[in-house]
């Protein structure tokens, strides 16, 4: 089943990227040459297998490991707004979103 | 060829000659800066950092001074700008984050730098680590250095074609589907992914979370233990980090097998060949170095076994819609507000978000973005996410029968050897295709080498791939460390033309 250019429009709203139509065109040829080789996929039988979301876990048991309630670093804020786009008094600044 | 210096010598080799007071840190370091200057049409580099690294080499060569020793002490490296600096700008080859400076240390990087390397700066690769040709990054391109037309491969290509080069004996690079083993390949240098879990990922820049490694590109098997013992190891701020204690590789590599002599160093070793990694498709000349290569290892004591891996083919689309998941996922964080580029015009908050990620991120990127939030978005999920992360479980199955018939798994890094710069960059599928060797065992996981083992058409590199069982590091890097000690591809050097005075 191929995607349509309805489909790449609204792929590209979910991932927030405006594409030209240019690209928009473009794009879905791509994204279809590449859903072409994704089909021989589908005919497995994968039925009663264990998805593997975390390669470790094919030969032990995964666990999220947890540390101690502890404060071990502390924040530096102009170190990590150094890079802001735009900041004031601390804060980072966007544009209005409640009126 | 240019003239004998000390970016003739490997990392094992320059440091001995530090320890013995045959050359200081500051003399090496400030010959392999002008080297990088002089070579600077090979795009090795994003930044270079030439005070930073003359300070560090003068306060590694007092530190020599006052009794200190480390194999790397001393040492010149640069890294992948994947991995963040406090030092340097840090990128990700992507306009996105151009001109970030990241307020810390990726633990890789902090761990080198205790065990006393020099740091040059910041290596080139493809955005966000996503391409297998350099020709993704958003500054400029890197070129082969045994044909400056080739690609250098990706996305280490910055890394593979400056050790190549010789501006640097040691580089760190990443690698979530090849992006170690395929450059090492087309660069004619060694490159190791380690098990995944075993360096830390904290302050990686995330591209696949659940795949992405780091390791080294370096000039042998032991130069590659040096560097991948020290950055290594736990990491509490890791939370995939692997609880083992840390791992002496280069004590591993010069151990010997039981039963073996001088004269057959891998005695004993089962090497399994799948007969999916030796395909109809793989370039005649790559696969006749690759059987030559296999001959010597034979003669080394090898015995080379027939196995399968029934899902090579498979791991295409499996990597293609795990990867962009979690990509997808991972760079929605570039959002324009925190870091990273944010767009001049825009109406409110959600063009804000649109405008920015769509000016910051470049073509690939943007694809794989798609293929993620589509295949996570809901209604598809299962047909293609959950489908991939079982087939996921079945090729890494299919490595652990393998492994009950042998130690260690061999074949192609790629199917041809470095292709021309622009020769795939419009087939963006072609370029998936050509990792069909290097993604099974990056789903899987599992430790993967790429060695020099000849040379191919139009006198380019060929790199032989090892593949190990989990945490089986010490065994590819004997295995190789022996190849290397019976052949001399990996001493071969490209004939780069004269560099620029």
């Amino acid at each position: 089943m191929a995607l349509t250019p309805f489909d790449v429009r609204r792929i590209a709203e979910l991932a927030r990227l405006d594409l030209g139509a240019d690209e928009q065109a473009r794009m879905l040829d791509q994204l279809n040459a590449f859903f072409r080789i994704v089909e021989q996929m589908s005919a497995v039988e994968t039925s009663g297998v264990e998805p593997l979301y975390t390669p470790l876990a094919a030969v032990q048991e995964a666990h999220l490991r947890l540390r101690p309630d502890e404060v071990t670093e502390v924040v530096d804020r102009d170190a990590n707004q150094q890079s802001a786009p735009a900041t004031r008094d601390g804060l980072y600044l966007v544009p209005k979103v409640i009126e | 060829m240019s003239d004998p210096g000390p970016h003739d010598l490997g990392v094992a080799a320059l440091g001995r000659a530090l320890a013995a007071r045959e050359l200081s840190s500051v003399e090496v370091t400030s010959h392999l800066l002008d080297r990088f200057v002089g070579h600077e049409r090979l795009g090795a580099a994003l930044s270079i950092d030439r005070e930073g690294a003359l300070a560090q080499a003068a306060d590694a060569d007092r530190r020599r001074g006052t009794g200190a020793a480390g194999p790397l002490l001393g040492i010149p490296i640069a890294h992948k700008d994947i991995f963040v600096t406090r030092a340097h700008p840090t990128t990700a080859g992507s306009s996105m984050l151009a001109g970030y400076r990241s307020p810390f240390d990726a633990t890789v990087v902090e761990r080198l730098a205790e065990a006393g390397t020099v740091t040059l700066g910041k290596l080139n690769c493809d955005e966000f680590a996503m391409g297998s040709s350099t020709e993704n990054s958003a500054f400029h391109l890197t070129r082969n250095p045994w044909d400056e037309s080739r690609v250098p491969g990706g996305s280490s290509g910055g890394s593979a074609a400056a050790v190549a080069a010789r501006l640097l004996p040691a580089a760190t690079g990443t690698d979530t589907g090849g992006s170690i083993r395929q450059p090492a390949s087309f660069c004619g240098i060694t490159g190791i992914k380690p098990t995944y879990g075993v360096c830390s990922r904290y302050g990686m820049i995330a591209f696949a979370s659940s795949l992405d490694q780091a390791g080294v590109l370096a000039r042998s098997a032991e130069d590659c233990a040096l560097v991948l013992g020290a950055m290594s190891g736990f990491d509490p701020r890791d939370s995939t980090s692997a609880e083992r204690p840390a791992q002496d590789f280069h004590a591993e590599l010069a151990k010997g097998r039981a039963g073996a002599s001088a004269a057959k160093p891998l005695q004993g070793l089962r090497i399994g060949l799948p007969k999916e990694f030796f395909p109809a498709a793989l370039a005649g000349d790559v696969e006749a170095a690759l059987r030559a290569a296999l001959a010597e290892m034979a003669r080394l004591g090898a015995t080379l076994v027939d196995v399968e891996l029934p899902r090579t083919e498979l791991s295409i689309p499996v990597y293609y819609l795990i990867a962009p998941a979690e990509a997808s996922s991972n760079l929605s964080r570039f959002d324009g507000v925190r870091y990273g580029h944010r767009a001049e015009h825009y109406e409110d908050l959600q063009s804000m978000y649109r405008a920015s990620r769509s000016e910051g991120f470049g073509a690939e990127v943007k694809r794989r973005i798609m293929i993620g939030t589509y295949v996570l978005s809901h209604g598809y999920y299962d047909a293609y996410y959950l489908q991939a992360q079982k087939l996921r479980r079945m090729i890494a199955d299919d490595f652990q029968a393998c492994f009950q018939r042998c130690d260690v798994i061999a074949g192609p890094v790629a199917p041809t050897v470095a292709w021309p710069l622009g020769a795939q960059s419009d087939d963006p599928v072609a370029n998936y295709l050509a990792d069909i060797f290097t993604l099974p065992a990056s789903l899987a996981g599992l430790p993967g080498m790429s060695i020099p083992a000849g040379f191919g058409a139009a006198g380019m590199p060929v790199g032989l791939q090892l593949v190990g069982n989990y945490f089986a590091e010490g065994t590819l890097l004997h295995a190789a460390h022996a190849f290397q000690g019976a052949t001399d591809w990996h001493t071969r050097t490209p004939p780069l033309a004269e560099p620029r005075r």
